[in-house]
């Protein structure tokens, strides 16, 4: 029997499991729209496809499944740009569909057409457009395929009005077959034996784990490797939760705003086990100044990402998780003898480190610090939530208050930095897991990028928290001037903000706010009594600043402690 | 340093577009570029010239090879090769010099392929020096136009 392309469409979904799709209707898809209620898949209705993208990303990162979201043609596809690259820096597996003029019409700039290829192939991991109904369910096929192997990333498949109207035979293919794509998923065993020699010798050995070690879910074989070593643990802001923070090997976060002690631990490691992690700028600092001792060991499934930024003594190409077990293997087999005392000094060290410059905050009883709100939010929720985060001081101190012990409990856009990200990301989450406590560490700057995915969140009964760190500045931009643009405080100052108890309540939502440190505790209590999407406006101390810091371009051993 | 780089891609709309939009993308440059059909047709082979330090030259080969579509990404750098290049040139071509031209062409192996009163087209196939010999000497008369290919390169075979 023959189908059409939008029936195509729903039969590729449900042999790929999706059970939810994030998108908005238009022209261009009203074929696929006027097939959905036939088929058992839930369809969130946002109100910007920005949301949309966001929403599949939040829902990818908290499941480790693809997120897929629909929209239509022209600005719904460009309105879906940013929250693509937010998950191709992250390397977050989602799937985008775009609806998409007639092919009759492609090119002659036709009502709502747009190049949606040509715009988003610097920022998916590939991208189709679908021009013959034969090749439509080899192409969805190979998109969630893709999304999800190898360097995990978005795919977005571009869907013509008279492809999806079309008719053929519908057979899923069984294989993929890309000739030019093979990841490698096996760590070369002759490496992984390089870096047990490295590690024998060994005195000040640091493991620095990023994102990778989510995607390929592997916290249990970091913490061997960590116990297996008595090696100190850091990881970066995508790494948060693949560590757990109460652990005695965690060094906490490091880079820009990272700890102290974690700063220093790498400026003066001997080696320098990289675990999925690519040596971000905001990581690094100044190259030349980062871990300038040290041996580097980078296991990594993208060669791209080794020796991109940094020099490396042994490469290993390779899943995570497959290079941690044969390294645990070969730990296992040739023990390492005498590491308690061999360690001994360096931990001592550590331990300084951490006496000397611990995190803190001063609060007073007058006024709210933001670190205060997220050390409650960590104390009330007792570290069980998922944290999304939006994009500024809000997500630094979510990062250090808020002790991620779990992977996927930590939702941030870590590579592009997306302000407007965490408000829809939660809401994917929360679809994802009704159950799960699921709260938005917002800035007062950053919600108001998405702000309108509020009625998305109210009309499927979500029970998102937000909590805004309300100090009425574009915090972050505004102490970089405070800092180092003589306190020129131009275009951060945000006074003119809407009242976010009243806007909550506008929508259907519970509008909470807490002024003195004393409400604090009893507005978030009450906001996780309430089975409905709450926002919560924390006003706190405009001119908190997040500490350490090390300016930009700076090596990581020039802090700013406070 | 300059290298050549042999690109096997899939002959698919748009694989040059992501090729050319990933040098464009990192800030790398392309010098030359040619590109046509294997004798695979679902095969396209790209000759590319490009510049850089071991390291940005590292990141250009494994960035292709990443890139969906390439099959295959061989540096000439690493192995032995023929290279060559085709110019069409059309040179002034008056009574008085219309020998000298016919002479230079004839030296380099050149042809002609168009002839007018005032002008001859002439072909010629090269290495890079060959071509920009012929065009220097051929410049003391007058170059009206000169339309150059780009490098294609193939590895030389072992000899036994």
């Amino acid at each position: 029997m023959k189908l059409t392309g939008a029936q195509i469409f729903f039969e590729c979904l449900k042999a790929e499991g999706v059970d939810t799709i994030f998108g908005f209707p238009g022209g261009a898809v009203i074929d696929i729209y006027d097939e959905m209620p036939k088929h058992d898949i839930r369809h969130v209705l946002v109100r910007h496809e920005q949301g949309a993208a966001h929403m599949a990303d939040g829902y990818a990162r908290a499941t480790g499944r693809v997120g897929v979201c629909l929209v239509t043609s022209g600005p719904g596809a460009t309105n879906t740009v940013t929250g693509i690259a937010t998950a191709y820096m992250d390397s977050i597996p989602i799937v985008i569909f775009t609806g998409q003029v007639p092919t009759s019409l492609i090119g002659n700039d036709a009502f709502q057409e747009v190049d949606i290829i040509g715009i988003s192939r610097p920022c998916t991991k590939h991208n189709y457009l679908v021009k013959d109904i034969a090749d439509l369910a080899r192409i969805i096929r190979e998109a969630f395929y893709l999304a999800r192997s190898g360097r995990p990333g978005p795919v977005l498949v571009d869907l013509p009005k008279d492809v999806i109207n079309a008719k053929t035979e519908f057979k899923y293919p069984k294989k993929v077959s890309l000739p030019g794509y093979r990841p490698t998923y096996e760590a070369h065993l002759g490496q992984i034996k390089r870096a047990y020699a490295a590690i024998a010798k060994a005195k000040k050995p640091v493991i620095y784990a990023g994102g990778g070690v989510i995607a390929s879910s592997c916290a249990r074989e970091l913490k061997r490797l960590a116990e297996t070593l008595r090696c100190p643990v850091t990881t970066t802001l995508m790494g948060l939760g693949g560590f757990p923070a109460p652990h005695d090997l965690w060094l906490g976060m490091l880079g820009m705003h990272g700890t102290f002690r974690a700063n220093m631990a790498v400026a003066n490691t001997d080696l320098l086990i990289a675990i999925g992690a690519r040596f971000d700028d905001r990581v690094t600092g100044k190259l030349d100044e980062f871990a300038p001792r040290a041996k580097i060991i980078h296991i990594d499934i993208d060669p791209t990402s080794i020796s991109k930024n940094v020099r490396v003594d042994i490469p290993i190409v390779g899943d995570c998780k497959d290079a941690l077990r044969k390294l645990l293997h070969v730990l296992d087999e040739n023990r390492l003898e005498g590491l308690d005392a061999t360690r001994k000094p360096w931990l001592e060290q550590i331990q300084k480190w951490k006496e000397t410059y611990p995190l803190a905050y001063e609060q007073s009883d007058h006024e709210i610090k933001p670190q205060y709100v997220v050390e409650k939010l960590y104390e009330l929720s007792e570290g069980k939530a998922i944290i999304t985060t939006e994009v500024g001081q809000n997500q630094m101190w979510a990062a250090q208050y808020y002790h991620f012990s779990e992977p996927r409990t930590l939702l941030t856009s870590g590579g592009l930095g997306t302000m407007g990200y965490g408000f829809p990301a939660a809401i994917g989450a929360q679809i994802a897991f009704p159950d799960r406590l699921v709260i938005d560490i917002a800035g007062d700057g950053s919600i108001q990028m998405c702000i309108q995915e509020l009625i998305t969140a109210v009309e499927n009964n979500l029970p998102v928290k937000v909590a805004i760190l309300n100090n009425q500045y574009l915090g972050m931009v505004r102490q970089w001037q405070e800092l180092f643009y003589n306190k020129h405080y131009c275009g951060t100052c945000i006074k003119a903000a809407p009242d976010f108890v009243k806007l909550a309540e506008a929508y259907g939502a519970l509008g909470l706010r807490a002024t003195k440190p004393s409400e604090v505790e009893a507005v978030i209590r009450e906001a996780f009594a309430t089975p409905k999407t709450v926002f919560m406006d924390f006003v706190v101390n405009p001119e908190e600043g997040v500490y350490p810091m090390v300016p930009a371009g700076k090596a990581m051993t020039e802090m700013l402690l406070v | 340093m300059k290298h050549i780089l042999g690109v096997l891609v899939e002959n698919q709309p748009g694989v040059l577009s992501r090729v050319a939009g990933l040098f464009s993308g990192r800030g790398f440059n392309i010098e030359s570029l040619t590109v046509a059909e294997t004798l695979d047709p679902k095969i396209s082979r790209i000759t590319l010239v490009t510049r850089g330090n071991e390291q940005i030259m590292e990141q250009i080969i494994k960035q292709l090879n990443k890139l969906i579509n390439v099959i295959k990404v061989i540096d000439f750098c690493d192995i032995d090769f023929v290279e060559r290049e085709m110019a069409l040139i059309k040179v002034k071509a008056e009574a008085s010099t219309r020998a000298e031209v016919l002479r230079i062409v004839d030296i380099f192996r050149g042809k002609v392929v168009d002839v007018s009163p005032h002008t001859y087209s002439v072909e010629v196939t090269g290495d890079e020096k060959k071509i920009e010999a012929i065009l220097d000497l051929l410049g003391h008369l007058g170059i009206v136009e000169v339309v150059r290919t780009g490098k294609a390169a193939i590895a030389r075979s072992k000899k036994h």
